[in-house]
């Protein structure tokens, strides 16, 4: 479904090279996990698939589908299927939740040849979706992100997801700033919008999310590349042992990434 | 080939940008340049006038002449040439008609063009319209529909002719005509513009709306509006403006006076869509206006919303005076800026009454190279116990070449006065047009969408046939101003 390859990117204009050749594939079905240390560049993986227009590709292709997608807008990736839930969520004032994933869910559904929903047909549809994350109502009445908690934002991107339903997920540190219930709840959300016919990218820093979602696979990334790749067993060598040992066999000579 | 697609795609952006800008070839009257008594003279004559109103422009005149134009605002442009500008401007064939046959063909599809059908059946139910073409008010719909309740809905001509008690009484009693350099400019020129007499205890049935349009490239506009509510009744006013695309400024210096007495209420919005200018700032509509209200009786109130999003420099402070015990003053404002635009704009609160309370919510959007001031006073008199104001003017850049700022002026002469005022500036980022592209949003319906979201306080204030022209026009406005 999606395949990285070769992938460098910086940071436009700036010339910092932050991802250095970075290969990984994803089939349908599947979920990844994807960690490594501060600054190691997983969140900038995520939004150059996503297409930030901070970076710029300066090598290597994203093919999703089959196709390359480093060409598309933003508003394009999404339509194709493509979501990603953000790290620090932004706030929109005076544009409600509502609005917005209306707004979102039809400009979705009319790329793809999908049935547009009224507000009516709307407000029924997103019943389940609500309960999914248990978030209350009105938070759809609420501008986004506007004045929630971390723990709020967090959950507001995973109802969003489970409204767009999208073919691929990036979660950015979904979990970072979750107590154990939202972590709980977020997890459970995202166990039961995980399918066949989707695949789910997990970026973490930690590994006891991985305790309630059970990845495919495990890869390590430092220094702009995956170093490693394993199964779930990988992220619990790394809770135990830490990165260093990653380094020396990365040959990275130790340097901090 | 792509690139043939990417050019046009351009070109089709920029031509929605501004699409009032065509013109009408219409033949006018024969009218001098320049000004002096004698124009004056000929323009009362014209109009058919009686005695005191000359006076009181020739009067307006000569204070005139003694006034310097003013300089202490946030603007920089060329100053007009008054002597080159032609002070009344008249299509021919009939200026006033009785029937919508008799107008010229061509004007009556210019404002089909602006999306202002002149046919009663045609138009947004609910709406009266008067529409002032140039210096002439050139067909007011809906007047039997209104004489029922009792409204005097015509044009200021009109009214002199007909109710010149009415206009005697209040012309120039709210906005006296020393007052400043343009409001005075206007009193001695003044064209033609709406009037308005809602009687006591009466709710106007309809909306009431004029439509300007400056169609003559060497006229400026001088209208006047006089709006006056009386005891125990209510008027809903909207005005909306345009103007075709020429490289040269014209001028825009009208007066507006609203009266409310006892318990009346006036609700006065504006859409304001003059052009701007091009992308250098050549061109474009200098908008001085002087706009005031009193809230002459008590529990009386007045309400101004306007949505300014044109002309080349805007000058604009629509004021309220709170006389009367227990009145209110509203400004809800949406200022926005693009290209070279400049504005400088706000609202003066005056509380004289006791127990009067003012509310001004006011949003500026700067984007492009453009510079948006708000500038507001808030007077409260030695007399205006229990005075209460509430301030909030909130800022908007989008890009890195614009300007905002705000220049807030407070007075209290009575201890009892309670006064908040708060301030925010923000910018449209990168990141929020992200995330919303991240859901499936094109970057124009995200910065739109932003935008909206901004203003949303004032456009809720917006009569609801108008609510959703303000939304697309604030849309197109912006269009391509963010990377």
């Amino acid at each position: 479904m999606l395949e990285i390859k070769n992938l460098h990117a910086e940071v436009e204009g700036e010339g910092i090279k932050i991802l250095k050749g970075v290969n990984l594939t994803i089939n349908k079905g599947e979920i990844h996990a994807i960690m490594g240390p501060n600054g190691s560049g997983k969140s900038t993986l995520s939004k150059v698939v996503a297409g930030h227009p901070e970076y710029e590709v300066t090598g290597g292709d994203i093919l999703y589908n089959g196709e390359s997608i480093l060409e598309l807008d933003p508003d394009e990736r999404a339509h194709a299927g493509i979501f990603l839930a953000f790290q620090y969520p932004v706030e929109v004032p005076g544009v409600t939740n509502k609005t917005l994933l209306r707004e979102s869910y039809n400009t979705i559904a009319a790329s793809r040849g999908r049935e547009e929903l009224d507000p009516l047909e709307f407000d029924d549809y997103i019943q389940d979706k609500l309960k999914l994350v248990e978030m209350n109502p009105e938070f759809l009445d609420r501008s986004v992100n506007t004045g929630f908690s971390g723990g709020e934002k967090k959950r507001n991107e995973i109802f969003q997801m489970a409204v767009l339903q999208p073919q691929i997920s990036f979660l950015d540190e979904t979990d970072s700033g979750l107590d154990i219930d939202a972590l709980k709840i977020v997890s459970n959300g995202i166990n039961t919008l995980h399918g066949e016919e989707d695949a789910v990218v997990l970026v973490t820093h930690y590994q006891r999310l991985l305790n309630y979602i059970q990845p495919d696979f495990v890869h390590v990334m430092m220094n702009g590349r995956i170093v490693k790749s394993g199964d779930k067993s990988l992220a619990l060598e790394l809770e135990e042992r830490g990165y260093d040992w990653l380094y020396a066999e990365a040959n990275l000579n130790g340097q901090p990434a | 080939m792509e690139e043939m697609t990417q050019a046009q795609e351009l070109e089709s952006m920029i031509g929605e940008e501004y699409k009032y800008g065509f013109s009408t070839d219409v033949e006018y009257e024969d009218f001098p340049k320049g000004l002096n008594e004698d124009i004056i003279r000929q323009l009362s004559a014209i109009k058919e006038e009686p005695e005191w109103l000359l006076e009181f422009r020739l009067k307006a005149y000569r204070d005139w002449l003694t006034m310097e134009e003013p300089e202490w605002f946030n603007a920089t442009y060329k100053k007009p040439k008054f002597d080159e500008i032609q002070y009344y401007s008249s299509p021919k064939n009939r200026p006033k008609v009785e029937s919508l046959d008799d107008i010229d063909p061509k004007i009556k599809e210019t404002y089909d063009k602006l999306g202002i059908p002149l046919e009663e059946q045609k138009m947004l139910s609910g709406v009266a319209v008067d529409a002032v073409f140039d210096s002439v008010s050139i067909f007011t719909t809906f007047k039997e529909k209104l004489a029922e309740a009792g409204v005097i809905f015509c044009s200021i001509s009109e009214a002199v002719k007909n109710h010149p008690e009415l206009v005697k009484k209040y012309l120039g009693s709210v906005v006296p005509a020393r007052d400043n350099f343009y409001a005075a400019l206007n009193s001695a020129v003044f064209s033609d513009g709406s009037f308005c007499y809602v009687p006591k205890n009466t709710v106007s049935p309809m909306e009431l709306s004029t439509y300007f349009r400056i169609n003559n490239m060497n006229s400026g506009q001088f209208e006047r509006t006089l709006i006056i509510a009386d005891d125990h009744s209510y008027v809903s006013y909207l005005e909306g403006c345009t103007a075709p695309m020429y490289d040269e400024n014209q001028l825009h210096a009208a007066v507006v006076e609203l009266v409310a007495l006892d318990h009346a209420e006036i609700k006065y919005s504006t859409i304001q869509n003059w052009y701007s200018g091009n992308e250098e700032g050549v061109g474009g509509i200098y908008n001085f206006v002087t706009k005031r209200g009193i809230c002459k009786g008590e529990y009386s109130k007045i309400s101004w919303t306007q949505l300014e999003t044109g002309s080349a420099v805007t000058l604009k402070y629509p004021s309220v005076i709170m006389q009367g015990d227990h009145s209110i003053g509203e400004f809800y404002s949406v200022a926005v800026t693009s290209k070279r635009q400049q504005a400088d704009t706000g609202t003066k609160m005056i509380h004289i009454g006791k127990n009067t309370k003012s509310t001004i919510i006011s949003k500026g959007i700067s984007a492009g190279e453009s510079d948006n001031s708000y500038r507001g006073a808030v007077k409260i008199s030695k007399k205006a116990t229990n005075a209460r104001n509430y301030s909030q003017c909130d800022s908007m850049l989008i890009g890195q070449k614009c300007g905002a700022h705000t220049f807030p002026y407070i007075e209290s002469a009575n201890p009892t006065a309670k006064i908040e005022h708060e301030a925010t500036t923000s910018r449209v980022g990168e990141d929020q047009i992200f995330y919303l592209q991240q859901r499936g949003i094109s970057e124009q319906d995200a910065i739109s969408m932003i935008v909206n979201g901004f203003a949303k306080e004032v456009l809720k204030e917006l009569p609801m046939e108008f609510a959703v022209e303000a939304n697309k026009l604030l849309g197109i406005k912006l269009e391509g101003s963010v990377g």
